[in-house]
């Protein structure tokens, strides 16, 4: 479980985040929608322990650990995992050996890196180096792999179909279904129901097209506003609100709520 | 012409001639004496110290020779290994070589002037030995020669010559390594190297140096590369040296004559390095490229490279890039020389650190931060080098892997 509690945030000196509370239940998934600036992305970094987001108030709890201050790495080892939408270029390291360096963190020293690449249309890129010169559904999937190869228990989603095209949205779309364990495959062991009560995986997916709950099924719609969480409810229903009057009625509900 | 004494008179006029760049060395506070050794068999080379095997194998001889097509081993100023198992491949010690095989004085001295400098004088009138390694027309080596150039004497000043002649339409690849023996510490190792690659012929040549706190080194090399040839220098020195000055010279004579240079250097603290490379674009259809990478962990690096495009229809790049870690200095100097029109050359140079984000991105993934840092610091010194064999792609990766002790 992620506990998130009035968390504030600095960067550079300017409070970003404020009065945050957040709470992911084991088996969840959370969507965030906000306006361009609003704080999601910095949320997300937050979470995963980036130093120059300094939290000047309030606690993260994950599994029960108090990760306000914890490094990245020892946050990733718990079980935190990132999908990036820009992520950096690193020249000479392998999108290969990114993947085993993923694996490792798991503990699966021995992993199939090719078959794990054909499920996301990604084995002829193994030899490259990573992120250079890809593509933005190209680094998605390639984002996506490395998640597929870490398996962590809380996956962070940076706006997954941004720059992804109308063919690769449902490649994009079932890989993170898959991860969340919120696929519809049915099985012939397990009931529907079962399946759902053993789900553990936590997710928390940044989107500004909504395109993903077409594939996803997402327990709950928050929407951030100038570094404050507004609106906690359906997705689809926070979704169509904005759609329909913009954010206008975010600044309403923000104002109310303070 | 080949007349020693002729070289001899005019070597004579440039013992005290400075080299042209890189700090002096007093090469009278060295001795040039001949230190024996006894020539080892095959199963000798296999009973050397342990200490000893682990420098050679870092170096990258292969002392139980299965992958490498023959042998040069010189251990001061003695031979003490030499042979070829390669059809086509000659491996013969210079000053054997002069005696016995006129052909080598077409090559002796031919590229790089024997009045260079006051290393170069040095070689001619004491020098040691080298090696002269020779692809027949039309051989095509299966596997490496390696050569290893030893100091194990304190104080020695090694004075080597090599010749590498790769026929035409001959493939050769040599691996050389320069190493000290474990305890040495002092010491100066001058090399001249001249290559002649010839028509539609491919050398690849693969230098790891592996040298002492203490050791000043002075190689002097210049090759020429004929109609259709391809020649391949790639240099790796992860270790630290006192001082290491070089800026070996290709011509490219003939058409669509290639050239592509690669180096690594990593910087220790008190190193200094002054490493370059220079090619002359002469004929139509020319390629050059310069690549270098540079980590300097408290040492003085100056990378140099020039390109000098004297026709039309060339095309060359340099791309020199820097990473400081710990202290100490980069100087990145690339070097453009276009003489006409039509001429394509560019450089990219850059002298940086690690980018935080990268850091930050692998730690995400569960590495700490010092993993992170050297999986990133491997990455960069990792240049896929096009047409090298496997074996010595092994090697320069061994070598690379090493680069965590020396950086970290």
């Amino acid at each position: 479980m992620l506990l998130i509690e009035d968390l504030q945030v600095e960067l550079a000196g300017k409070t970003i985040l404020k009065h945050i509370d957040l709470e992911i239940k084991p088996g969840e998934t959370h969507v965030l929608f906000g306006p361009n600036g609003s704080g999601k992305t910095s949320l997300l970094m937050t979470i995963m322990g980036y130093p120059q987001y300094k939290v000047t108030n309030g606690k993260i709890m994950f599994k029960g650990v108090d990760i306000t201050h914890s490094p990245i790495n020892e946050r990733a080892q718990l079980g935190i995992g990132m999908s990036y939408q820009r992520p950096p270029t690193i020249h000479g390291l392998k999108t290969r050996q990114m993947v085993q360096i993923c694996a490792k963190n798991k503990g699966k020293e021995e992993i199939n890196v090719e078959e794990l690449a054909r499920k996301v249309y990604f084995e002829n890129f193994l030899d490259r180096d990573v992120n250079a010169g890809f593509s933005g559904g190209e680094i998605k999937r390639s984002e996506l792999l490395q998640l597929m190869a870490q398996d962590p228990d809380f996956m962070l989603f940076d706006e997954p179909e941004s720059g992804v095209d109308l063919e690769n949205i449902a490649v994009v779309g079932k890989t993170i279904a898959t991860l969340l364990q919120k696929e519809c495959a049915s099985s012939a062991s397990k009931s529907r129901l079962q399946q759902r009560l053993e789900r553990t995986k936590m997710g928390l997916i940044i989107t500004h097209t909504g395109h993903i709950l077409d594939y996803v099924t997402v327990d709950k719609g928050q929407v951030l506003y100038d570094g404050v969480l507004s609106c906690s409810s359906n997705p689809r229903e926070i979704l169509r609100c904005i759609s329909e009057i913009g954010y206008e009625e975010c600044v309403r509900c923000t104002i109310e709520k303070n | 012409m080949y007349n020693r004494e002729e070289l001899a008179e005019k070597a004579k006029k440039a013992v005290d001639k400075r080299g042209a760049i890189g700090p002096d060395i007093d090469l009278n506070q060295y001795e040039t004496a001949p230190v024996p050794h006894h020539y080892l068999a095959d199963s000798d080379l296999c009973a050397l110290p342990a200490d000893e095997q682990q420098r050679l194998t870092m170096a990258g001889l292969d002392l139980t020779k299965k992958d490498r097509g023959g042998t040069y081993f010189q251990k001061d100023t003695s031979v003490i290994h030499c042979d070829s198992q390669q059809e086509g491949i000659q491996v013969i010690p210079i000053r054997k070589a002069l005696e016995h095989h006129d052909w080598v004085r077409d090559y002796y001295w031919k590229l790089v002037s024997v009045d260079t400098d006051k290393y170069t004088a040095a070689a001619e009138l004491e020098l040691h030995d080298g090696y002269v390694i020779r692809a027949l027309p039309g051989a095509k080596a299966v596997y490496p020669i390696q050569a290893c150039l030893y100091l194990d004497k304190e104080g020695l000043q090694q004075n080597v010559h090599n010749l590498i002649i790769a026929e035409e339409d001959s493939e050769l690849h040599i691996i050389t390594g320069c190493s000290t023996s474990p305890h040495m510490k002092r010491g100066v190792h001058v090399g001249i190297s001249e290559f002649f690659v010839k028509k539609n012929a491919k050398l690849s040549f693969t230098m790891i140096h592996n040298w002492a706190e203490d050791m000043q080194v002075r190689p002097r090399s210049v090759a020429q590369v004929e109609e259709g040839g391809l020649f391949l220098n790639n240099y790796i020195c992860m270790k630290p040296v006192k001082s290491l000055q070089m800026y070996p010279t290709t011509h490219l004579v003939g058409n669509d004559a290639v050239a592509r240079f690669y180096s690594i250097i990593v910087g220790s603290p008190g190193s200094e390095y002054d490493v370059g490379g220079r090619i002359f674009l002469k004929k139509p259809g020319n390629r050059a490229e310069i690549v270098a990478r540079t980590i300097s962990n408290g040492g003085t690096i100056i990378a140099r490279g020039d390109l000098i495009g004297e026709v039309a229809d060339i095309k060359a790049h340099l791309e020199c890039r820097g990473l400081i870690l710990n202290g100490g200095m980069i100087h990145a100097i690339p070097e453009l020389r276009g003489y006409v029109d039509g001429v394509e050359m560019s450089h990219e140079a850059a002298v940086g650190k690690i980018a935080q984000e990268e850091i930050t991105y692998l730690m995400s993934r569960g590495l700490s931060e010092d993993e992170a840092t050297s999986t990133i610091v491997r990455g960069f010194l990792s240049v896929d080098i096009p047409g090298l064999p496997p074996q010595l792609k092994a090697e320069i990766d061994r070598a690379i892997q090493q680069s965590d002790e020396t950086v970290m």
